[in-house]
């Protein structure tokens, strides 16, 4: 049972990343590809009916880790206190100003949020990409199951790291990057004109980096966490994860040169899932690892809750995940095709 | 202040904010779904153009709603890890299925709702609206399934590292769950009655968009006067049975009553000064509470002075008060509401501008009794943290400092601020527009203006 809500944990956030990555992608690229006042509302328009929704995966994968595995939830949580803070700060900046901009015909007023959305959707990708970092690096941990990461050390590696050192911010840079370019790919698939022309245009950069970042964060988690490789080569799962990564890195930019626009958009959540997909299985059964001695380590073991918590639990999320599946399948469908600000911005 | 301290004042702090915006959401779904259900079924304009407008405000509402509540669902983690490891088996499953069946729903179909108008048939608009009212109700539920653990723990067992879930059901359709629910449901249909009646009242007052106010009168009295007599019964009185029954500490300290007492006596008005242990200037009913409490005018109400002082609430006064201006608030809207109804029956409301003043300044309120009803039942609830299991002091994360609590609390303080001026400022604006604009104001947004 505990493997089972594992693989629902990791699922859930990476249908988390995927949806609200979208979401921050449109928040990072909108300055550059959307100029005028027009624009900048069909960015919005694009996302507006979405993003709550997107956000509503990450709050739900954190009620099933409560449920599930309250003892990492604790140790988690509290442990990255600051940052988290930060985060949720981070989160409310970002939800206002999507929701705000366009109830004011202010100039100043709009331009004004346009920067905050930039600025909140960027922070939000590279701090959630530190997060997985520090998951695969791990975290201080001690006996007691708990542990407090200090925002940064020396941004070297030791065994008490700094939530921010060079490997969970190469790790945010990615994500940045790849969630920028997943957004240009949303926003192609969305919109026309100028709008299309530029997020085509830097999908195709956006990619190069991803590439480069990729390489270079692949080197370094399995320097940084022995656990990775060798988890990995033991599973076969993990390499059917592996080829999938392959598979969406050569798809994106063959796809992008043909006329099937919803191809990439769809070859890029291929490389978001197979990628967190391939690191969970590797890590697993491990949820966080200390820095400080192995045996404090918190897994699917120790950290789960009661039996029958966990057996109803999955009877409760079969039915709700198939629900949610079906809302979310039919709010897509209602607002398929690109966005027209002029017929449908009923906000 | 200490570390415990910090971290209490945050989580207050954090909720109330928060609970004002679903107040409104949960109050305005079900009134939104009426007034869509009329325009569906008799075809009158005025109510979809009704039904609009507030799904304007609803929209801005629901936003600080939603990003004011994100931190809240992290709090357990960030401030209470202790609590969290401990209950979290138990309390997880409410998180969790609230997550999973109330907020997807709420989400993707007030994305349809609000945006979708022009996409959807009325039928599905419809549907849509019943939708996003369902789905706040249940994440109501959900939440006030947790706390009625917290406050009336059952169906778990005590395992070696914390609370087990034993008995869903009996976890789930905890009774003290059920009053606590329909109580707090109905507070917040009393707080939109008088959101939308006040609105009413000022279109009525300034001779703005007449028809419009008068459908806002008409829903907002009529929800209204239902809305504040099943406040006060049955759901009010169950919950202070229910009280009396489970939490006798917190009961006394409600009622200000400090000596232990057959035929006990109702306290209306007074002060507790609680270092002479005595209720100053007291105007009392006798024989009442025992009646309200037991059901009986003889039964035994135990007073504070017999309480050990480790079971006690630690903030007796404020919860008095929280106590007794929520029930008094109670009883004057009762009041308001129903001379309300008796003139909007006569058809005299529109013309009675003395009383529409009143209807149009009463909006507040219902805000102030809904947030002193939970000062009441989380101040009433300590020195626990889960009644009985687990005291408050033992709850909060052992690795943070009261230092970080309280640079965090600063930051959220100063950040709701910013955010409550932003969103007076936003419903204002949509409020000066007006209903009748708002067919507008498509036109006048796309053009850039
Ligand atoms: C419009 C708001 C409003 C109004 C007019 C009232 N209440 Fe209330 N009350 C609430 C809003 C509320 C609330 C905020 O919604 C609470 C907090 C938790 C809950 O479920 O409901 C609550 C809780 C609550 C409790 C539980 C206290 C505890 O658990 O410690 C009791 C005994 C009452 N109420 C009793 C009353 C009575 C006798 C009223 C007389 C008219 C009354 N309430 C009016
Ligand atoms: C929305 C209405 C609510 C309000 C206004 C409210 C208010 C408060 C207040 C004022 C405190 C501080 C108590 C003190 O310092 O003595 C508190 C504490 C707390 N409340 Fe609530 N509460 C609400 C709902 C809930 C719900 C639904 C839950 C659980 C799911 C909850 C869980 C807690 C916890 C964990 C604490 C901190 C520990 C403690 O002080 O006991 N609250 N709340
Ligand atoms: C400890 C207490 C609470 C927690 C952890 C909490 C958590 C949350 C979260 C995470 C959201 C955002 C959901 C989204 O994205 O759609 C939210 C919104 C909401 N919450 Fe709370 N909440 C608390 C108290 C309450 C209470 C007491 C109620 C009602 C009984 C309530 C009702 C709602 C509703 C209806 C929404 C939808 C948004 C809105 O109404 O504006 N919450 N809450």
């Amino acid at each position: 049972m505990e493997t089972v809500w594992f693989m629902i944990i990791a699922l859930m956030m990476a249908a988390y990343v995927v949806l609200d990555g979208f979401d921050f992608g449109a928040g990072i690229l909108h300055l550059l590809v959307a100029k005028t006042d027009e624009e900048r509302r069909t960015v919005l328009a694009a996302i507006g009916p979405f993003w709550d929704g997107n956000e509503v995966w990450l709050l739900a994968g954190g009620g099933i880790l409560v449920f599930a595995f309250p003892r990492a939830y604790a140790a988690g949580f509290s442990g990255f206190y600051l940052p988290l803070t930060i985060v949720l700060w981070l989160l409310i900046l970002r939800g206002v100003s999507i929701e705000f901009r366009s109830l004011e015909a202010s100039t100043l007023w709009r331009s004004f949020w346009d920067g905050v959305f930039f600025l909140a959707s960027s922070l939000m990708a590279i701090v959630l990409g530190a997060a997985l970092g520090n998951v695969i690096r791990g975290v201080p941990l001690e006996s007691d199951g708990y542990f407090s990461g200090p925002l940064f050390t020396n941004f070297g590696l030791s065994s008490h790291p700094g939530v921010l050192d060079w490997y969970t911010v190469l790790i945010g840079l990615l994500a940045f990057a790849m969630l920028a370019m997943h957004g240009a790919l949303f926003l192609r698939l969305k919109t026309e004109g100028e709008v299309h022309r530029r997020a085509t245009g830097l999908a195709g950069r956006l990619y190069v980096a991803v590439l480069a970042l990729l390489v270079l964060a692949t080197y370094a988690s399995a320097m940084v966490q022995p656990k990775l490789l060798s988890g990995i080569g033991a599973r076969p799962l993990a390499w059917v994860l592996a080829l999938g990564v392959l598979a969406s890195l050569i798809a994106i930019p063959t796809s992008l040169k043909r006329t099937n626009e919803a191809a990439p958009f769809f070859a890029s959540c291929g490389l978001i899932v197979s990628l967190l997909a391939a690191t969970a299985t590797a890590l697993f059964p491990t949820i966080l690892s200390s820095t400080i001695d192995p045996a404090f380590d918190l897994n699917t073991g120790n950290a789960a809750a009661g039996a029958l918590s966990l057996q109803v639990g999955v009877y409760w999320w079969i039915v709700a995940i198939a629900l949610a599946i079906g809302y979310f399948v039919f709010l897509f469908r209602s607002f398929r095709g690109k966005v027209d600000i002029h017929h449908d911005y009923g906000h | 202040m200490d570390a415990v301290s910090w971290n209490r004042f945050q989580f207050g702090f954090l909720v109330t904010y928060h609970y004002l915006f679903p107040t409104l959401t949960m109050g305005l779904a079900l009134l939104i779904f009426f007034m869509k259900l009329v325009a569906y079924k008799s075809g009158d304009e005025r109510y979809d153009h009704a039904a609009t407008f507030w799904a304007k405000i609803f929209g801005i509402n629901f936003a600080v709603g939603v990003v004011t509540g994100i931190p809240l669902e992290f709090q357990f983690g960030t401030n209470w890890a202790r609590f969290s490891n401990y209950a979290g088996g138990v309390i997880g499953l409410t998180l969790a299925l609230e997550g999973l069946f109330a907020f997807f729903a709420e989400s993707a179909f007030l994305g349809l709702f609000l945006y979708g108008k022009q996409k959807l048939s009325a039928k599905m608009h419809l549907f849509a609206s019943f939708m996003v009212f369902l789905g706040s109700w249940l994440s109501g539920y959900f939440i006030i399934a947790t706390n009625a653990f917290m406050q009336h723990p059952v169906g778990y067992r005590v395992g070696p590292r914390g609370l087990l879930l034993s008995d869903m059901w009996a976890y789930l359709l905890n009774p003290w769950a059920f009053w606590q629910y329909l109580h707090n449901m109905t507070s917040a249909v009393v707080a939109a009655s008088f959101v939308v009646a006040a609105v009413g009242a000022l279109y009525t007052l300034s001779d703005r968009h007449k028809e419009q106010a008068r459908v806002f009168l008409k829903v907002g009295v009529v929800a209204g006067l239902i809305s504040c007599i099943l406040i006060l019964f049955p759901t009010g009185d169950q919950n202070g049975k229910m009280v009396a029954e489970y939490q006798p500490a917190a009961l006394a300290a409600m009622e200000g009553k400090y000596e232990t007492s057959d035929k006990a006596e109702l306290a209306i008005i007074g002060q507790p000064d609680s270092v002479n242990k005595r209720l100053d200037n007291p105007i009392i009913v006798p024989y009442v509470l025992s009646y309200l409490a037991y059901g009986s005018f003889g039964a035994k109400v135990k007073g504070m002075n017999d309480f050990p002082k480790d079971e006690l609430p630690d903030n007796t006064e404020l919860l008095y008060y929280g106590y007794h201006i929520m029930a008094g608030l109670g009883t004057i809207f009762i009041a308001l509401m129903l001379t309300s109804a008796t003139k909007l029956w006569r058809g005299t409301l529109e013309t009675s501008r003395a009383w529409l003043w009143m209807l149009m300044l009463a909006f507040p309120f219902p805000f102030i009794a809904v947030t002193m009803g939970w000062m009441t039942v989380e101040l009433g609830r300590q020195p626990w943290l889960v009644y009985g299991l687990l005291r408050t002091i033992h709850g909060t994360s052992p690795k943070v400092a009261g230092g970080s609590v309280a640079f965090t609390t600063l930051g959220f303080m100063g950040l709701y601020f910013v955010v409550g001026v932003l969103y007076l400022y936003l419903i204002h604006r949509q409020i000066a527009k007006g209903p009748i604009d708002f067919a507008q104001a498509h036109t006048i947004d796309e053009a850039g203006a």
